[in-house]
């Protein structure tokens, strides 16, 4: 019997319990199911029809209860924001040494000449701690003592596509969980009128790569599991907002109309979907009003609007952020924004002061905002993109690199003012306690309380897990 | 850790305690161990990891899948104590006990250890994985029970089984009930409320069968068929990696559906679907099935290597094919030898190799082919055959053609000798440059460029004649000592004429009419710079001439498609184009010539050196050659051949708007086999692999003298042969699953080691029989599951048959389970009267929300829905757009096939709720259904009530649903009442034209009460 036949059971029986007797039932098998409720004190609600998560006991002492992973989409040149190479600088123009290239996979450079294009600006010691991060990012550069920086990152694939799907699944075949859903299936929800993966989306400020849903779909896992997407035009969630002509009186009616027919039909039927269907009516009730809440940000604040560079609604960056921290207050436990603007094949040295600019006020405002609420110990914040650039020239720009490339971590467990990990001189190779992305995601399900290889989920007779079969906990970058 | 590990099994335990208490009764250790049933299972989960097939993750040298590895070293048969085997897993000692305490498996439990004993103690029996070994017909058992119990063998098996364990089946489910499960599970579709009171009140003993009979034969069987083997196939309508773009494969989505209709033997849907673009005289039919080999996902991403996208999509055959067939977990073999079943690496590329003939790109848009259909095909052949005879008529010299080339010869001869003939240099009358190069004419009639050097720069020229008759624009590009290296331009000493265009005057005077060009030719050209290139739509190609190394005139003949018919004072406005990426590549000295012989050549006389040498002779003294070379030149320049000429442009044209019209497909084109190696550990990037041919798994064949290398037709041939001992038992597996809710193996997609053991051998095994001897026939295995008695029970059960078979996977009841997202769609659809119920065709666009699309790019894409009855076609129409499925389909966990998808797990969330009660779909469907409640529901409020009932759930309400729904109905006719407004925006939602007679606000009620009916549980699920 797999776990979810046997949640199915425990549905089922409680419906066979009767609702009399529900709550003793429900409330016992939470306790087992959610330690993090339990341990946090919390009232534990019996919400039937929420997920309390498939991990009985943390693995480890849980630190971040959230994550905001704010994904630099398109591949960032590390080499003008994190990783500054005097070298590179010193060898622009002259032919990239061959030791580096040599049987090395590239992308659009195939065949081309390869030359050495040093690094577009100057970097600049930040904070007590004197991180090296480049004056095109001083905001970023502010948040030097609370970030830990990896300069050590390296992927296996080099198409944004698959890059991206190896980035959320550790993998890039099709079909496999993202790692917000994994989270969920192992947590489960601390939310009860949101969803607890959410995804928003901005660009600008380069060549704006396609985001394929499957980045935050669950794979084999079900679908409840799925990233919801919020947009900025039309109905933040899909179909969330009320038809023409029927008023949030009129509509409850309908509602509770559906629910006590359901209740009705369930009294012959004793069909335990049916317990569950009327529970999510009551959710997705409840999520007509919140998710408007949600989004409606004249509760902020001029001090906070200004402070992230925006006034919200435009579905930009800056105002994607402040809904992140709106979603962090309200338990969301996955918070994923993608900007879209990373991908300089050409003109880096414009582009990508550019799209820093739409990034860099608006993430340190994050971050410091959380801090202020108290919410960024227990929010792991990940910021960093599918691959890096090359330290060779495509033109004055720069082509898809996988061998290294930097992100930076803060909050939850992390050890602040910190770096780790190095590329060799050029910028070329992690060479320096390299991290890969299964090592990425082994971290950060760590610092959740969860041992990575005992996540996992049986599909085609094999337990699988969003690390395949590797990954190291990175030990020194935590707190 | 401990901690952690304590509390996980306190928490094992308990539920443990819970299953025995409610569950387990049925399953306490077996007295006699069987090894497939009992052991395997536990074997592969916990052991075989280590101590299986995969050689190179292999501990200890021991392996636990073979008997002769495992009593050499583990295993003692008889001696339970002497067993190694048994002292590890007993073992108190954490360095000792197996599973190893950090390997992640799961720990043997209690009763587990027991049964591993008592098979040891038994004698330690190994068998041959039970998926593995050929079924052999199993006898009917003869159940005891009442034998009108038993309407087929499928009730002997599942009646027998329950009389030892002591259940009883569930009488049979009412009628309607009946009616509607096995309209869903047929059709996909409710049945109508008339076909429900017909079958309810048709007390003929036949008529059950005379219904499954009528369900079987509609066109809407192979629709509801079709929705399941499209996720296995992973059809969509985008080509899935990256950009997403559309490619046409619906042909094959609707060749599929026919397959079903017309029963077409499974053996032969498969030969066609792996090979039918390889059969002997491939039909059209036959070569859509084969696009099933094109079905992958393809990527047009820059950058993309084509080794390393060839590589996934081969391995993508292979995981699909296999899945799909045979239920094997191939794709583990990509990196590594299976760890749980004898596929190994090499078996995988071996397999993949099958499919190394299929000519493809691994990057780039799929080529497609037209697959007509036979009225397509005959006005394509009409086409055809008309444009070939009208090219032989223009090159077929008639008396009168012959008697018009010699007057010609004649009359050219004259002209050439009197020097009229020929190309003629023009004065420029004005120069204009559009960045700042100064153009200056000079006596020699050149232009030379001076002053300014933009990057790039546009230079107009007009010209002016009194030719009557202008056939093509020549121009010489010259060089000049004042250029860079002396040679033709001021950037280096090369140009890049990316564009020739001429114009002339309006008849307005004002607007220019642009002439077109036809062809062109030039002396020279550099390498990859045609001078085609000057005269395509692309903005950055042209002509260039390796000026930058050498410094030589040149030219070039732009010739237009019809000639100028000019006269005194006609003017022509020349541009020259220079806007490719190379700096100041713009042409330094250029001059225009104009000429009237037709089809010139780029010699003086504008007739080639070889036909002036053939004219000035004598007719008999020209050779066969000469001869020809005249008549060829006269035909395509024949005045009297110019309405043919028009002829067959305009049927070239008609064609091509003809060809828009047929359908497309990717149709496998077969070429020479790539070579195929294995990749080590998946490395795409590695040639260090052996080369492999194509093989089947090598435990499932006996290896043969084979000399010919196989092909997939070789392969589709064993798929559905005898000997194939998977095929059959995946198929009709996966047929029970559609009508039992659950497989006889419930692990649908994996019939390895780790494949869950069939809850009903025998009965798995006769029907797989049954299927191959009846001739693979799908209605038959169809019809034999649904006239089963065991089909036809409620699905309602009482407490303690729920508490004892919680699945359901004894089968003392029917199962209940909720309709699949497109079917979910297409019963609001039907129960409104929306439904278009057309088959086939390209997929459509129903209503989507606005910017769902936005994230898509390459092109960017704007999503419009289709209007009409393509608004309300089924939900298997929808346009599948891999990255981004349509929301409402996603919601209720369709597939986005991009990978073969076995099984969706159906969940019941939030947003399936938001769907259904906002998605202007099913709020549109609601509307509609409002006004036939009202047009047809009788007069009073509860007659309407009932009415809604009836034709929405087919069945009348109860007392209390309709009292809830008339309180309901009551309320929103208050509020609708008061707000008209508000009840004409609910009453107009969607496309579907607005009922204006009705009472708007009762409408808007009504809708009210109808949205409730499409939302609730019972609506959406199948009992």
């Amino acid at each position: 019997m797999n776990f979810f036949e046997n949640l199915q059971l425990q549905a089922s029986r409680r419906t066979f319990l009767g609702r009399a007797t529900m709550g003793i039932g429900t409330l016992a098998l939470s306790s087992l199911l959610n330690p993090f409720a339990r341990a946090a004190g919390k009232p534990v609600r019996t919400q039937e029809g929420k997920w309390l998560g498939i991990l009985n006991a943390p693995h480890f002492t849980p630190k971040a209860k959230r994550i905001i992973f704010l994904t630099m989409a398109g591949g960032p040149s590390h080499l003008e924001i994190l990783d500054y190479k005097p070298k590179l600088a010193e060898m622009n123009g002259q032919p990239m040494p061959e030791s580096y290239t040599k049987g090395q996979q590239i992308a659009q450079l195939q065949g081309a000449k390869l030359n050495c294009f040093g690094p577009q600006y100057e970097f600049k010691k930040f904070g007590k701690s004197g991180q090296d991060i480049s004056t095109i990012l001083p905001h970023i550069g502010s948040l030097a003592d609370d970030i830990c920086i990896i300069r050590s990152m390296h992927t296996e694939q080099i198409n944004h596509d698959p890059a991206q799907a190896f980035m959320n699944t550790g993998t890039s075949i099709s079909g496999r969980p993202s790692m917000g859903s994994w989270l969920l299936y192992g947590l489960g929800s601390e939310c009860e009128d949101l969803p607890g993966f959410v995804v928003l989306i901005s660009s600008g400020g380069g060549q704006d790569q396609p985001v394929a849903a499957r980045q935050w779909h669950s794979g084999f896992l079900p679908s409840r599991f799925q990233g919801v997407q919020f947009h900025s035009k039309g109905d933040p969630v899909l179909y969330v907002g009320r038809p023409d002509g029927v008023s949030a009186d009129g509509q409850k009616e309908v509602i509770d109309t559906v629910n006590s027919l359901n209740g009705v039909f369930n009294e012959s039927a004793h069909d335990p979907e049916i317990a569950t269907r009327i529970s999510q009516y009551e959710m997705a009730f409840r999520m007509q009003t919140s998710v408007p809440g949600l989004m409606d940000i004249s509760d902020e604040p001029p001090r906070i609007l200004e402070m992230y560079g925006t006034k919200g609604g435009d579905g930009s960056f800056a105002a994607n952020c402040l809904l992140a921290r709106r979603l962090a207050e309200r338990g969301v436990r996955f918070v994923q924004l993608y900007h879209r603007g990373w991908d300089h094949h050409g003109g880096v040295k414009n582009g990508v002061k550019t799209t820093a600019g739409l990034v860099d006020k608006a993430t340190a405002a994050l971050v410091k905002d959380l801090k202020e609420r108290g919410l960024l110990e227990d929010t792991l914040i990940v910021w960093g993109g599918e691959f890096g650039r090359t330290p060779m020239a495509q033109g004055d720009g720069r082509d898809h690199h996988i061998k290294g490339f930097s992100i930076w971590l803060a909050g939850a467990g992390i050890k602040g003012g910190t770096s780790y990990g190095n590329t060799d001189e050029l910028g070329y190779s992690a060479v320096e306690n390299p991290v890969h992305v299964h090592d990425l995601h082994a971290t950060m399900l760590h610092l959740f309380g969860i041992d990575h290889e005992k996540l996992t989920y049986r599909f085609q007779g094999r337990d699988f897990r969003l690390t395949d079969v590797s990954g190291e906990v990175v030990k020194a970058v935590l707190a | 850790m401990k901690d952690g590990f304590t509390a996980k099994s306190l928490f094992l335990g308990c539920l443990l305690l819970a299953s025995n208490a409610f569950a387990r009764t049925s399953e306490a250790p077996p007295r006699t161990v069987q090894f497939n049933r009992d052991v395997r299972p536990l074997l592969s989960d916990r052991c075989y990891a280590c101590h299986g097939p995969d050689k190179n993750a292999r501990k200890g040298k021991l392996r636990l899948d073979l008997r002769e590895e495992a009593i050499k070293k583990a295993v003692t048969p008889g001696d339970v104590a002497g067993s190694l085997l048994i002292q590890h897993i007993t073992s108190k000692d954490p360095d000792e006990v197996m599973p190893p305490p950090d390997s992640g498996k799961k720990p043997l439990s209690k009763s587990e250890i027991e049964l591993l004993k008592r098979w040891v103690a038994q004698g330690a029996q190994w068998e041959a994985h039970w998926a593995f070994i050929k079924p052999e017909r199993p006898s009917v058992p003869k159940a005891a029970a009442d034998k009108t119990r038993i309407v087929n063998p499928v009730d002997s098996f599942i009646l027998a089984r329950l009389e030892k364990e002591e259940l009883k089946p569930a009488t049979e489910a009412d009628r309607r009930t009946l009616i509607r499960r096995l309209s869903f599970d047929l059709t996909g579709l409710p049945p109508t409320p008339e076909e429900v009171r017909v079958f309810v009140e048709h007390k003929h003993p036949k008529a059950y069968e005379q219904l499954v009979d009528r369900l079987l034969a509609s066109p809407h069987f192979g629709e509801r068929m079709a929705m399941y083997w499209l996720d296995l196939v992973r059809y969509a309508d985008t080509d899935g990696f990256h950009a997403d773009n559309y490619r046409s494969v619906y042909p094959y989505r609707d060749y599929v559906i026919n397959i079903f209709n017309h029963n077409v033997p499974f053996d032969r849907f498969t030969i066609e679907q792996l090979a039918g673009d390889l059969l002997p005289n491939a039909t059209t039919p036959q070569k859509i099935a084969s696009t099933y080999n094109r079905l992958n996902r393809t990527t047009e991403e820059g950058g993309a290597q084509a080794k390393e996208y060839l590589a996934k999509y081969a391995a993508d055959r292979v995981r699909t094919t296999s899945t799909t067939w045979m239920g094997a977990t191939m794709g583990c073999c990509e990196c590594h030898d299976h760890k749980f079943d004898p596929y190994s690496t090499k078996d995988f590329y071996s397999f993949e190799a099958f499919f190394a003939d299929i000519k493809e790109q691994g990057v780039g848009k799929p080529e497609g082919s037209l697959v007509p259909n036979d009225a397509q095909a005959a006005e394509l052949k009409r086409f055809d055959t008309l444009i070939g005879d009208l090219d032989k008529t223009l090159v077929t010299p008639t008396d009168q053609l012959i008697a018009a080339q010699t007057a010609w010869e004649t009359k050219t001869l004259v002209e050439l000798n009197a020097g009229r003939l020929g190309w003629s240099p023009q004065k420029p009358e004005a120069l204009v440059s559009t960045n700042g190069t100064t153009l200056t004419a000079r006596d020699d009639l050149s232009v030379l460029a001076s002053g300014e050097n933009p990057d790039k720069d546009n230079y107009s020229v007009t010209l002016r004649t009194d030719r009557e008759h202008i056939t093509a624009i020549r121009l010489e590009v010259l060089t000049d000592p004042s250029l860079d290296n002396q040679s033709l331009s001021r950037g280096g000493g090369n140009f890049v004429l990316t564009g020739f265009e001429v114009e002339m005057p309006g008849t307005d005077g004002t607007t220019n009419q642009p002439v077109k060009i036809a062809s062109a030719i030039a002396d020279y050209s550099q390498k990859d710079f045609p001078v085609t290139a000057a005269i395509d739509d692309k903005r950055d190609t042209g002509w260039a001439v390796d000026g930058g190394s050498k410094a030589t005139n040149h030219q070039a003949a732009f010739i237009f498609a019809k000639p100028i018919v000019g006269g005194s004072g006609t003017s022509l406005i020349v541009r020259l184009k220079h806007e490719s990426k190379f700096k100041q590549h713009n042409i330094g000295r250029f001059r225009l010539a104009l000429i009237s012989v037709n089809k010139p050549a780029l010699t003086e006389s504008g007739l080639s050196d070889d036909l002036v040498e053939a004219l000035r002779k004598p007719g008999n003294d020209r050779s066969t050659g000469q001869t020809e070379a005249l008549s060829k030149y006269f035909l395509g320049i024949a005045p009297e051949l110019d309405p043919v000429r028009g002829q067959l442009a305009t049927t070239r044209i008609e064609k091509d708007e003809f060809v828009k019209t047929v359908p497309m497909s990717l149709v496998p084109v077969s070429i020479e086999p790539r070579v195929m190696r294995v990749l080590p550990r998946g490395n795409w990037m590695s040639d260090a692999g052996e080369i492999v041919t194509p093989a089947l798994p090598h435990f499932l064949v006996h290896p043969g003298n084979q000399t010919e290398r196989l092909t997939r037709l070789d392969l589709a041939r064993w798929l559905t042969s005898r000997d194939n001992p998977l095929t059959a038992r995946v198929f009709v597996n996966r047929l029970w699953k559609l009508y039992f809710g659950t497989g006889i193996s419930k692990t649908l997609d994996d019939f390895g080691a780790q494949g869950e053991w069939p809850k009903h051998p025998d009965l798995l095994d006769w029907l797989a029989v049954e299927f191959m001897d009846s001739g693979w026939d799908i209605k038959h295995m169809v019809k034999l599951m649904v006239m089963s008695n065991t089909y036809r029970q409620s699905s309602d059960a009482d407490e303690k048959l729920r508490e004892r078979d919680p699945f359901n996977r004894l089968l003392a009841r029917q199962s209940r389970f909720r309709l699949d997202a497109e079917m979910v769609r297409d019963n609001a659809l039907a129960v409104s009267g929306l439904l278009a119920d057309k088959i086939g065709g390209p997929s459509v666009k129903p209503y989507q929300p606005a910017g769902y699309w936005d994230q898509l790019n390459f092109p960017k894409r704007t999503y419009t829905n289709d209007h009409g009855d393509s608004a309300y076609r089924r939900g298997l129409y929808t346009f599948w757009c891999r990255t981004f499925v349509h929301p409402s389909l996603v919601a209720f966990d369709a597939a986005t096939r991009e990978e073969c998808t076995v099984e969706r797990i159906a969940s019941n969330t939030p947003l399936q709720a938001l769907v259904l009660l906002n998605d202007p779909t099913y709020v549109e469907a609601a509307r509609v259904l409002a006004v036939k409640i009202m047009m047809d529901g009788g007069g009073s409020v509860d007659d309407r009530i009932n009415w809604t009932f009836t034709r929405a759930l087919e069945r009348k309400p109860r007392p209390e649903e309709q009292r809830k729904l008339n309180e309901l109905y009551r309320k929103q006719l208050d509020h609708y009442a008061a707000d008209k407004d508000s009840a004409k925006k609910l009453v107009s939602v969607g496309e579907w034209p607005v009922n204006k007679e009705l009472n708007v606000a009762e409408l808007a009620a009504w809708t009210a009460v109808a949205r409730v009916m499409l939302n609730l549980n019972e609506t959406i699920a199948r009992y």
